[in-house]
């Protein structure tokens, strides 16, 4: 057993967060999401690295750095549809994703006016849709700015891409997916407000030496160590499923992320007082994307009760 | 990255499985938890036996008699001996995870020679010295002191949190030898004899009304100097060896039993909100688990337990008080009887609920476990002073 990074994952992460870090800055990202921002993800390789022979440990990996740095756009539903629609590959297209295992409408299509191809994953299949054949009504004031939403009564039938088994395999990935990037989310509140609790000063000292401030900020950290090692067991499980439970784990993962990543947006607005409420402090974008991502793959209260099923009755 | 487990290791599983079929049933039955007498004769029994089968100190260096097992069969150990209901370590405790691993590090060749294999072997039970009424978050601020005379250390003062001390041929004290020095700097760890004269020790009632701790008074007790461990003063740091021990692998099997009694209490679960509930539960069980895997990888690298290892103890504590919380409101009016009820299987989740109010305050508070993660793992500055 080695459970942890190993060289060669180290080197995947450094290498991703440098590239986010040179390229995809908050000013970039505070634009929402472009074209340009999906080739240059695609021609990193981001989107292919199952096609690549990359494992799903290491999606989870590069996964946690996009939520890091915030960037906007479905990212998740393109990676999925990377594999699935033919000549997809390499973020030529943007690829969103709706999960309606319930088939219930009306449906909320996210960045509906940017994307070439949408995957609907049903519960007996994984359908593709034409987004210029849907008629959407856009919010005027969605809840994450860099995440436009649009109300469309019905879904036309589509293509069937998959069967019922991929569909499901798919929502599985999803989860494991969406959890990193939760998980990158609670990684940036968390740096972020320790970082302002270490220069901020009142009373004549750094409020991070105060307990009730420090406090705060050590369960933020606990939630990021604890939230990882839950997030890579989900992915491992992908990978080599023999290990265990493999739904239990991407419930467990995709419940620990979501609530890391709005407890530590909590933490982290409180923590900045004040500023923390703003529009300038990036605080808010971590939260609300937080907020967007708990409704992808099943909430937290769905995976609570898909592991509480899993439980002896 | 993977969380497969090796040949080498399924082969101990496999083995350990089998003597532990073959040898539980060979166990008298458990005693009453108030007989310490019978505990102690119980507990280390079954040391015995762990010995005379080579699994007792499973993570000592082989050159003290332990088997030196890897990390992971480390895991496996105690994963395996709490799902079969094997006897918990027990009045071993101290001796097994807290002075035995210091003595390995910092005492003489002849303290090695004199404690180490009868510690393994249960012939020597050891209870701990370190809190005092007036120092317990603040350890470094004791004053039970120690005055030089001659080829002793003359003790006197008052020690509290004594766990084992009624049934402890040892304790492993800290003691005052410099009261002019900074408070960090004045302290000597000492091997205290329990039978010497001017030690007196009151069983300390706990609100679950447990007698696991005592109260020990020492006046004017006579400690050889060869009972020192490390050097004079330098008992501050031995200590942080024994105390980094605790945290290294404390609350594995605890975990382990936790999710027996998730398991356990599941059927009688039926309100959906409770359910939610442990499903949570078992979630953050599930995390804590991964998390421990990491840990225990990084240990069999590097040597050293990483920043994982200082986060498990404060959410596995109070997760630990949320299925104790959970338990009362799932078994509602049955929670108002420790003992079981008539064909219901209350006692154990109410015993828990009440033992679990000591988690969050032994071994470091939760509020001593954050500044820890703050100032440590963070690197937030110190609370001014």
């Amino acid at each position: 057993m080695y459970f942890d990074l190993d060289d060669d994952q180290v080197a995947l992460r450094d290498g991703i967060r440098s590239l986010l870090e040179g390229r995809f800055g908050i000013d970039r990202v505070r634009g929402g999401l472009d074209r340009s921002m999906w080739a240059e993800l695609g021609e990193a390789g981001v989107f292919s690295l199952r096609a690549d022979g990359f494992s799903w440990a290491d999606a989870a990996i590069v996964f946690e750095e996009l939520g890091r740095a915030l960037v906007p756009g479905p990212l998740v539903g393109t990676f999925l549809g990377d594999t699935l629609i033919e000549g997809g590959g390499r973020g030529s297209r943007i690829i969103g994703g709706v999960d309606r295992p319930a088939g219930d409408e009306p449906v909320i299509v996210e960045h509906l006016d940017a994307l070439d191809a949408l995957l609907v994953l049903e519960t007996s299949a994984i359908k593709l849709v034409d987004p210029s054949t849907l008629t959407g009504r856009p919010s005027g004031w969605p809840l994450d700015p860099l995440t436009p939403v649009a109300r469309v009564d019905a879904l036309p039938a589509g293509i069937t891409l998959a069967d019922a088994d991929a569909a499901q395999e798919a929502r599985l990935a999803g989860a494991v997916l969406t959890a990193a990037l939760q998980l990158g989310l609670a990684v940036f509140t968390s740096e972020l407000a320790v970082t302002f609790a270490k220069e901020r000063q009142q009373f004549d000292r750094p409020i991070g030496s105060f307990q009730a401030v420090k406090h705060i900020l050590a369960d933020t950290a606990v939630r990021v160590e604890v939230t990882r090692a839950a997030v890579h067991a989900a992915a491992v499980h992908l990978d080599d499923p023999v290990v265990g439970d493999v739904r239990r784990a991407v419930s467990v993962a995709k419940l620990l992320a979501g609530e890391a990543a709005v407890l530590n947006g909590k933490a982290a607005t409180q923590v900045h007082g004040g500023m923390g409420f703003t529009w300038e402090v990036d605080v808010h974008l971590a939260l609300k994307r937080a907020w967007v991502l708990d409704t992808h793959f099943g909430n937290s209260d769905q995976h609570a009760d898909a592991v509480a099923a899993t439980l002896p009755r | 990255m993977d969380l497969r487990y090796s040949d080498s290791d399924e082969a101990f599983r496999a083995e350990l499985r089998e003597w532990l079929t073959g040898e539980l049933p060979k166990l008298p039955a458990p005693p009453h938890r108030e007989d310490w007498p019978t505990r102690r004769a119980y507990d280390t029994d079954w040391q015995r036996r762990l010995y005379d089968a080579s699994y007792a100190g499973l993570n000592w260096p082989k050159e003290y008699g332990g088997r030196g097992a890897s990390p992971s069969e480390q895991l496996i150990f105690l994963e395996e001996t709490t799902r079969a209901r094997a006897p918990y370590v027990g009045v071993n405790f101290v001796g097994q995870l807290h002075a035995g691993p210091t003595i390995i590090a910092e005492g003489t060749d002849e303290q090695k020679r004199d404690h180490l294999e009868k510690i393994l072997r249960g012939d020597e039970v050891w209870c701990q010295g370190f809190s005092e009424p007036s120092a317990g978050s603040d350890l470094a601020s004791l004053r039970t002191k120690a005055v030089r005379d001659g080829d002793h250390y003359v003790v006197t003062g008052q020690k509290i949190w004594c766990s084992f001390a009624q049934v402890g041929d040892f304790g492993e004290l800290l003691v005052r030898t410099d009261p002019d020095a900074p408070k960090h700097k004045g302290i000597t760890w000492l091997m205290l004899p329990m039978h010497l004269p001017g030690i007196e020790v009151r069983p300390l009632k706990t609100a679950l009304g447990s007698s696991e701790f005592a109260e020990v008074f020492l006046d004017e007790v006579r400690v050889p100097v060869s009972c020192r461990v490390g050097a004079e003063n330098d008992g501050w740091r031995v200590t942080n060896v024994t105390l980094s021990f605790e945290r290294g692998t404390a609350f594995v099997s605890e975990m382990v039993d936790a999710m027996r009694l998730v398991e356990d209490l599941s059927p009688y679960a039926n309100d959906p909100t409770h359910r939610r509930e442990l499903g949570h539960i078992a979630a953050e069980l599930d995390a804590l688990w991964a998390l421990t895997k990491r840990n225990i990888t990084q240990a069999a690298k590097g040597g050293v337990m990483g920043r994982g290892a200082m986060m498990i103890k404060l959410p596995y504590s109070e997760l630990r008080q949320r299925l104790g919380e959970l338990s009362l409101r799932v078994l509602d009016r049955a929670s108002l009887s420790i003992e079981d009820f008539d064909g219901l299987h209350n006692g154990e989740f109410v015993e828990e609920r009440l033992r679990t109010l000591a988690l969050t305050i032994a071994a470091g508070t939760s509020q001593i476990q954050r500044n820890i993660i703050g100032e440590r793992v963070l690197g937030l500055p110190k609370e001014p002073k």
